[in-house]
């Protein structure tokens, strides 16, 4: 059944802007993306949204929904009752224009990453891998992109001055997804990890694991553990000094 | 002007939006650690009512210090002066450092405390007050990456604990087979304490996950594959064995000073 509900959106651009109050339709069972749109086509013709699948799958949609980082397709408006919902851009960003932002950060931090370096007399096609082998990897290739983690990610949100030298959560799965892979032959993963990435700056304080729509478990799966593969060659001796002595698997 | 009120950032006057109550959580944690950490300072200097009946408190074991009563100590084993530099030290002063150490570097609570007593962030998505941030990278947080070293030491502890709950089932007169309600609460304390110490993340790392082949180490994946289950309740962990500690050195405390009898079943 049809409601009206109250909205409030962001409009503006990099040089000025504000919430604006609108009162849209909603009906049963649609989602927060859905009423944007519906505004788009009957009061803000020029309303700038970035949007695709309307799947949760291409991580296109993402915004902040009453102050949370969300993605606008998964949703739901019964979420907030009679409550106004307030959609904003994502705020860790720099604004384009009304809820579209600039996360090219993101993408300038993903080459930043070094590449996957499987053995060099690997012939392609000939790679085996056992599946146990691979299953804490495949956990972070649900990753959509969505950027969500990185905007909540108190380092860079709060601190403009960190994203030089910190990459976020999104690609600390990445770097994790790489370390963890049982053909990754490159060295020096996790000391660029801690020395050039960032890790060191993540305080554990679980934002990225909280917003994730495909429910990966950020920084329990991957941030922890690169921080005690960290610890092992940067701040264990007893670790140190047994890898000196014998060549332990690990700590490459 | 810096964080979500950057010039390039979208132009929102208010450090958050969220409409939920946000607050309560960190509220809840700094309340309950506060009155935690207060009430443990407090038994730490006390020096007393530790001991009673094959009953020792978790907060004065292993009692090390010259000033134990003989019979809380291990074997009689009191390697630490009752007093340093004229200063007369309370037996639990001497092991503190080891559970507290181990608590403090735990990566759960340190989202905890980060989140209520330093608030960076106070809550998701909502902007910390602080104009400079540098995380774990430099004195004195660089230690928090010494965390398995107090986990080694907390399995020491554990394993003294789960003596002293065994010894627990002695009645007053020394004869074994017996159980009270004190028995009870310190094999619960102990209990709680391994689960803590079994989901911990350094724990899961150490048994496996710095392994980049699960499958030439059949025994050590099975393990991790155990400790990850624990894992995930590392959070309830932590709350139920904080809470099993302080009630068991409140029950030894209650019963050495008279205040409670300890109830034996049998």
């Amino acid at each position: 059944m049809a409601r009206k509900i109250n909205l409030r959106i962001w409009r503006g651009d990099a040089t000025d802007g504000g919430l604006q109050d609108v009162q849209v339709e909603a009906n049963e069972g649609e989602v927060v993306l859905d009423v944007i749109h519906r505004v788009q086509a009957t009061q803000m013709g020029d309303l700038a949204v970035r949007w695709n699948c309307k799947a949760g799958k291409c991580g296109s949609c993402s915004m902040e929904i009453n102050g949370k980082p969300r993605l606008a397709c998964m949703t739901q408006v019964a979420t907030y009752g009679d409550e106004t919902i307030t959609v904003t851009p994502l705020r860790a960003f720099p604004v384009i224009k009304d809820l579209v932002t600039d996360v090219s950060f993101n993408y300038k931090k993903a080459m930043e990453i070094p590449a996957f370096e499987p053995p060099k007399e690997l012939v392609p096609g000939e790679a085996r891998m056992q599946q146990v082998d691979v299953e804490r990897s495949q956990e972070f290739r649900k990753c959509i992109e969505c950027f969500l983690c990185q905007d909540v990610c108190h380092v860079v949100r709060d601190h403009e001055e960190n994203k030089k030298s910190f990459a976020g959560p999104r690609f600390f799965i990445r770097i994790a997804e790489l370390d963890m892979h049982p053909l990754d032959t490159l060295k020096n993963r996790k000391r660029t990890a801690q020395e050039e990435h960032g890790l060191g700056m993540c305080n554990i304080t679980k934002c990225c694991t909280e917003v994730c729509p495909e429910h990966i478990k950020i920084t329990d799966n991957a941030i922890i553990p690169m921080k005690e593969r960290v610890a092992d060659i940067k701040y264990d001796p007893v670790r140190w000094l047994g890898s000196k002595i014998r060549k332990r698997e690990g700590i490459v | 002007m810096s964080g979500v009120f950057s010039p390039t950032r979208a132009k929102i006057k208010e450090r958050t939006l969220r409409t939920d109550k946000w607050w309560i959580q960190p509220a809840i944690t700094f309340g309950v650690l506060l009155s935690f950490v207060i009430y443990a300072t407090f038994r730490a200097f006390e020096g007393a009512n530790y001991y009673k009946d094959h009953l020792i408190s978790p907060f004065y074991s292993p009692c090390l210090s010259e000033a134990c009563l003989p019979e809380a100590t291990i074997l009689g084993w009191t390697p630490v002066s009752a007093e340093i530099f004229n200063f007369a030290l309370s037996p639990a002063l001497i092991i503190l450092i080891f559970p507290l150490g181990f608590r403090m570097t735990c990566y759960y609570y340190r989202k905890s405390y980060y989140r209520s007593f330093w608030m960076s962030p106070p809550a998701c998505a909502v902007a910390e007050p602080h104009k400079k941030y540098t995380g774990e990278t430099r004195f004195p947080l660089i230690i928090q990456n010494s965390h398995r070293y107090f986990f080694y030491a907390g399995l020491v502890l554990n394993v003294i604990l789960t003596y002293d709950a065994v010894i627990s089932f002695k009645n007053p007169e020394g004869e074994w087979g017996h159980m009270s309600v004190g028995s009870l609460v310190l094999l619960v304390s102990s209990t709680l304490l391994w689960f803590y110490s079994a989901s911990c993340h350094s724990c899961r790392h150490t048994i496996g996950g710095r392994l980049k082949n699960f499958s030439k180490h059949p025994v050590r994946y099975k393990l991790w594959s155990w400790v990850s289950v624990l894992n995930h309740s590392h959070q309830q962990f932590a709350w139920y064995s904080l809470a099993g500690v302080a009630f068991a050195d409140i029950y030894v405390r209650q019963v050495a000073t008279g205040a409670w009898t300890n109830f034996y079943f049998f």
